[in-house]
């Protein structure tokens, strides 16, 4: 068993990166992420890696989709502003079929926006910012340990489906600290299909996601989307919790869901019987798990640090969207436990009074 | 019967592909491949070379040279090219790019690429408009051109003006080489086929970031006949994009 550390999210992502056999890194500098540049700055060239500062977003993920094509672990990290710009390079990476990691450690917005921790860009990560017919995998640590964890994970899925992949994250776990077990570090992955290294001893290889004769580009889409589906099938990841009789379900992912968890054990104290799903692949999102808890409860409850996005997912998922209440904290504003527990007993009977008592 | 003595003068590059061009008559896209090729197969690099291509009329260049490609979003050829080198190094690595490509949309990469001094080879096809497009205004676009978007003719007023690449290139440090030739006659090719060697050679011996600039005709979207726009570039490109080495090593 390796060493257990306590270690900062925006690390914890960078080190699993590398414990996951990334070896290229490509960024651009942009709060509240560069703990992440500033530790691989270092750390890759200590294992024969590769740190390139970009001159931009726009060229980070070019040279990530160069790297990706000369058959390097590749990854680059940003903020929202900054993933704005990378969009271009994510529809690219699918159109080609290209593994990639891109760390979001979001910033609220739109615009320059602010900071402070924030989930606005659940909509950008998980229904496809950039153009073109295409998913991008999206997974959503709540945890420093989850922050190590999928970062493997990522590179995982990633790699097995030729589809770029994406850590959805905060400034709470980008920042915070906490205990890390590390995992026994892997080499990187043999040489794919896709890489070019130069034509010996074989035919030409070509990565491209132009398709112009008649009906290439129908079949290029229908590959594309038999993977989204076999991703469907196999890779969903749920934390699902939910006691026997559960009148109220939350449904709430990354930082906010840990506050909702605090919410949810001490509601069970008080004796509600509530119950948390907590999606941890945004996409894939996990319909069935969220669907099954909403038929076995009276109400849905999704809280998340902004406006209403997952929420929409979650209606989709539920056989009876009337019965999905929505709480939202945007802009940096972050959520209590309590000011979450009034909401639960708002919705249950007793209301205000049981969480005054 | 005694052999007859033959001397092979002249001979199709064995990186070229048998593959009839899709380019318009009395375009120079086809001998830039050429030329190209001829580099590949004279520093022996077919089965190391990767090219990046960008986005125009070249971007089918993996029909007709038998290399590994990628493609590249348009103007991101050079730091797709960088990705591909830093991870690669043993690669010998070209972008093909247009004007609109590398002297517009891609200045940033172009610029930055060259600035960190990345061991790769930039191919930049000028032809003062979009070819791919159907004829818009360049950043190359002469004074008084008249494109497709600029009807009246190019005004530095509200157009801007050329932009001079080779020149920008030359002086920046990580710089190797820069050079600016032109395909619009026999004397013009042969030196242009020298630059192209120097600047294949400039990332074989590791020297740093290498760009040959090449002015083209593009008679389509002139709207000139082959040999007209010959005239042209002697005429009107080459004096406001002089033709040397800016920068060699």
């Amino acid at each position: 068993m390796a060493e257990k550390q306590l270690m900062q999210g925006n690390v914890a992502v960078a080190k699993g990166a590398i414990d996951a056999g990334c070896r290229y890194y490509f960024g651009y500098p942009i709060t509240p992420q560069n703990d992440i540049p500033e530790y691989l700055s270092a750390a890759l060239p200590a294992v024969g890696g590769v740190f390139v500062q970009a001159e931009s977003e726009l060229a980070s993920i070019n040279m990530v989709l160069g790297a990706s094509a000369a058959g390097g672990l590749a990854m680059t990290s940003s903020s929202g502003p900054g993933i704005s710009l990378m969009q271009e390079g994510l529809s690219y990476l699918a159109g080609s079929e290209l593994p990639a990691v891109v760390v979001n450690i979001t910033r609220s917005g739109p615009g320059l926006g602010g900071i402070a921790p924030t989930q606005g860009d659940y909509n950008q990560a998980t229904k496809g910012g950039g153009h073109g017919d295409y998913r991008l995998i999206v997974l959503a640590p709540n945890s420093v340990q989850e922050m190590y964890d999928l970062a493997g994970e990522a590179f995982r899925l990633s790699y097995s489906y030729r589809n770029p992949a994406m850590i959805l994250a905060d400034a709470i776990l980008g920042q915070m600290k906490e205990p890390v077990q590390l995992s026994i570090p892997v080499d990187p992955p043999g040489e794919g299909s896709w890489v070019l290294s130069g034509a010996k001893n074989r035919k030409p290889r070509l990565v491209k996601s132009l398709f112009l004769k008649d009906g290439e580009m129908t079949v290029h889409n229908l590959k594309l989307k038999e993977k989204y589906d076999q991703l469907k099938a196999k890779e969903v990841k749920v934390e699902v919790d939910c006691p026997p009789n559960c009148s109220l379900v939350l449904v709430s992912f990354g930082s906010c869901s840990r506050i909702v968890r605090t919410a949810v054990d001490r509601a069970r104290k008080r004796g509600y019987p509530v119950g948390l799903v907590r999606p941890i692949t945004l996409y894939p999102f996990p319909e069935a798990a969220v669907r099954e808890a909403a038929e076995n409860a009276d109400r849905v409850l999704v809280v998340e640090m902004n406006t209403g996005q997952m929420v929409d997912d979650v209606k989709l998922a539920c056989g009876n969207p009337g019965n999905v209440s929505f709480k939202g904290y945007p802009g940096g504003s972050v959520p209590t436990p309590e000011e979450i527990e009034a909401e639960i007993y708002g919705i249950l009977e007793g209301g205000l009074q049981a969480c005054q008592q | 019967m005694s052999a007859i003595a033959e001397k092979k003068v002249f001979s199709t590059p064995q990186v070229l592909k048998d593959n009839v061009y899709h380019f318009c008559p009395g375009c120079h896209h086809g001998l830039v491949h050429r030329l190209a090729a001829e580099a590949l197969d004279d520093y022996n690099l077919a089965t190391s070379a990767v090219g990046v291509i960008g986005v125009g009329c070249g971007v089918f260049l993996y029909d007709y040279l038998a290399i590994d490609c990628c493609e590249a979003p348009h103007g991101r050829a050079p730091a797709v090219a960088a990705g591909i080198k830093r991870t690669n190094p043993g690669a010998f690595v070209f972008t093909y790019q247009g004007d609109g490509d590398l002297a517009a949309i891609g200045t940033s990469e172009i610029i930055h690429a060259a600035n960190r001094g990345e061991q790769i080879t930039v191919i930049f096809v000028n032809n003062s408009v979009y070819g791919m497009t159907g004829g818009q205004m360049a950043p190359t676009t002469l004074p008084g051109q008249k494109t497709t978007t600029t009807p009246a003719g190019r005004s530095p007023l509200n157009d801007g003006h050329p932009v001079n690449m080779a020149e920008i290139i030359a002086i920046l440090p990580g710089t190797a080489y820069s050079a600016r030739v032109s395909c619009h006659n026999l004397k013009g090719i042969r030196t242009a086929r020298k630059a192209m060697h120097r600047a294949f050679q400039a990332q074989v011996e590791k020297r740093g970031f290498a760009l040959i600039e090449l002015l083209s005709a593009c008679p389509t979207n002139w709207r000139m006949t082959p040999q007209q726009s010959l005239q042209r570039m002697e005429d009107e490109m080459i004096p406001a994009y002089p033709l040397g080495t800016y920068k060699d090593f």
